[in-house]
């Protein structure tokens, strides 16, 4: 790929098609015996699109590896039944939308930490987080499985949006000051090895209650403290935006 | 799953080498923990690749290190705070003492500049490693060793040797290490932009040569042999690197193949670099340097190579392997 930035000023690989040989990479991956785990909330109407998703993610994410994948729901019984691949596995973890956030989006980052350390870290070696109203149209693979791994938002390669960064009010904890960032980064698919994910999810949690207590909402929250949290803990790999195209644009 | 991996557990072989093998070893890994301080620097653009005529990533997705492709600033912003100590290992037997001075005097000036060294010279001849005035941080140490009969035999004893002296020494006092050639001079920055789990370099004499023309070891009763068809790239002994217990696996590695070579009475085409480069076919290094790492100063440079950056010294090669 000659038309692409396929590796940061920090070295780490960024991943577009053409870049790199799958077989060569799951043959290193199988010979680690590594679990990944997957994890989606489908919250209030939210749960119409478990099926979609499901079908899609159990044909293309990791697909031969086995993945566990996570499905946090406010509406266990809506579930439909999943025919998954026998490598594959479901949990279904019941949620209630707690009074303490505003909306869900925002108790994500808290939902993860929490799990990842009592019941994740001991159940998978790899774990990422993706929005749930998506379908995965081409494979997935093994090219995503590194220590801190972070989705390049399609606003960065859609020419009108080029010069957006951060839409953060300053005071929010996740405001950043002129001339900082890196890239922009979609809290809507990231991840990494489960204790990177585990502190990333942590930071973030910790900020925005931090700003719920001061009165401060930022817009997308928790996207605005995943790139803060990116830019002082930088990705090992990044994902191009095909990796996560937002169909809004 | 296996999470948390810890304990790195350092296992005895029994082989016709008992030196080495019966070393056990065991230390708990450390985690690095990377915080990346402010700083400001011109943002990255997504669709303005820095380097347009070389590749900068391989098909298993590890970094080839060239000149444009990284930002010292920030590699160093990151690697500063984490207190780490480099240590290079180089070979000074017989004749080739005479090259160390430059060696030294060149890694003082271009080598992991603000970082902790630890030079550990393998000699036969400790009185003959001169004396060189270092930086505060960076230590020489002359470690003895023997001299084999043959310049080959010496060359691929070094395998063995790194590997006992990561077992008994280095895997306390560094966290990386270099293998570096010591008839070799750095002429421009050699920074943390090459530090990585198991680094390679690729040899300057076969960057643009397609696969076949490699100098792979072809025979195939050699442990090295990499039939046609199969390869990366040519990787060159003169440099090798990366996290200390993947160095200790990396030369055991390579030395049980060249033990399984001798009892078949068989030597590499290129000795141990042939056998350098059977392992990191199988295993990938995580991290590649580009011929600006490991030059031969008798090739013209093209305008690719826009920086030198460690090279070879001129030398009648007949006279000093003797």
């Amino acid at each position: 790929r000659q038309d692409v930035l396929v590796l940061t000023p920090w070295l780490a690989p960024i991943v577009w098609e053409g870049t790199f040989n799958r077989d060569i990479l799951n043959a290193q991956y199988v010979q680690k015996d590594l679990v990944t785990g997957l994890v989606a909330f489908a919250v209030e109407k939210y749960w119409f699109f478990i099926e979609g998703f499901m079908r899609s993610a159990n044909k293309y994410f990791l697909a031969g590896h086995q993945v566990n994948f996570y499905l946090f729901t406010d509406n266990p019984g809506k579930i439909p039944h999943l025919q998954m691949a026998p490598e594959n596995h479901v949990f279904v973890i019941p949620v209630q939308n707690d009074s303490r956030w505003q909306d869900i989006s925002t108790s994500r980052m808290d939902i993860i930490s929490t799990y990842t350390h009592s019941q994740f870290q001991y159940e998978v070696d790899y774990l990422y987080s993706m929005d749930i109203h998506v379908q995965l149209l081409a494979h997935i693979g093994v090219e995503i499985i590194d220590a801190l791994v972070a989705t390049i938002s399609s606003w960065q390669v859609t020419p009108q949006h080029e010069n957006k960064a951060y839409e953060a009010p300053p005071e929010s904890q996740a405001a950043s000051p002129e001339g900082q960032g890196d890239f922009y980064y979609t809290a809507s698919f990231y991840g990494g090895s489960v204790s990177e994910v585990y502190k990333l999810t942590r930071a973030c949690s910790q900020g925005l209650v931090e700003d719920r207590e001061h009165g401060v909402e930022p817009r997308r929250s928790d996207e605005s403290h995943l790139n803060q949290y990116l830019l002082h803990h930088k990705p090992t790999r990044l994902l191009s935006p095909e990796y996560y195209w937002d169909t809004e644009l | 799953a296996i999470a948390g991996r810890g304990k790195v557990h350092y296992l005895p072989y029994y082989l016709p080498c008992p030196e080495i093998f019966s070393m056990k070893l065991q230390y708990t890994e450390e985690k690095l923990i990377q915080l990346f301080p402010q700083l400001f620097y011109q943002q990255p653009r997504v669709l303005a690749p820095k380097r347009q005529d070389v590749l900068t990533v391989t098909p298993w997705l590890a970094p080839i290190v060239w000149e444009g492709t990284f930002d010292p600033e920030i590699l160093d912003s990151a690697y500063k705070p984490l207190n780490l100590t480099i240590g290079v290992t180089a070979f000074a037997v017989g004749k080739y003492t005479r090259f160390v001075r430059r060696f030294l005097e060149s890694a003082e000036r271009h080598f992991m500049r603000g970082y902790r060294v630890n030079y550990y010279i393998f000699t036969d001849s400790p009185e003959a490693i001169p004396q060189a005035r270092l930086q505060a941080g960076r230590s020489l140490v002359a470690v003895p060793i023997q001299k084999y009969s043959s310049w080959q035999e010496i060359s691929m004893r070094r395998m063995e040797a790194i590997n006992q002296h990561v077992a008994q020494v280095s895997h306390r006092e560094v966290q990386y290490l270099f293998c570096l050639d010591i008839d070799m001079v750095f002429h421009n920055p050699w920074g943390p932009e090459t530090l990585g789990d198991m680094v390679a370099a690729i040899h300057p004499g076969y960057f643009e040569s397609p696969r076949s023309q490699l100098p792979y070891e072809r025979r195939s009763s050699s442990a090295a042999f990499i039939p046609e068809g199969e390869g990366d790239f040519y990787y060159g002994g003169a440099v090798f690197g990366g996290l200390v217990r993947k160095v200790y696996e990396f030369t055991r590695n390579c030395h049980m193949t060249i033990l399984a070579d001798k009892a078949n009475g068989i030597m590499a085409a290129w000795q141990e670099e042939s056998h350098l480069n059977r392992h990191f076919l199988t295993h990938k290094p995580s991290k590649l340097l580009s011929p600006e790492y490991i030059w031969d100063d008798r090739k013209p440079k093209p305008p690719e190579i826009r920086l030198i950056r460690f090279s070879t010294v001129k030398k009648n090669y007949k006279e000093v392997r003797n």
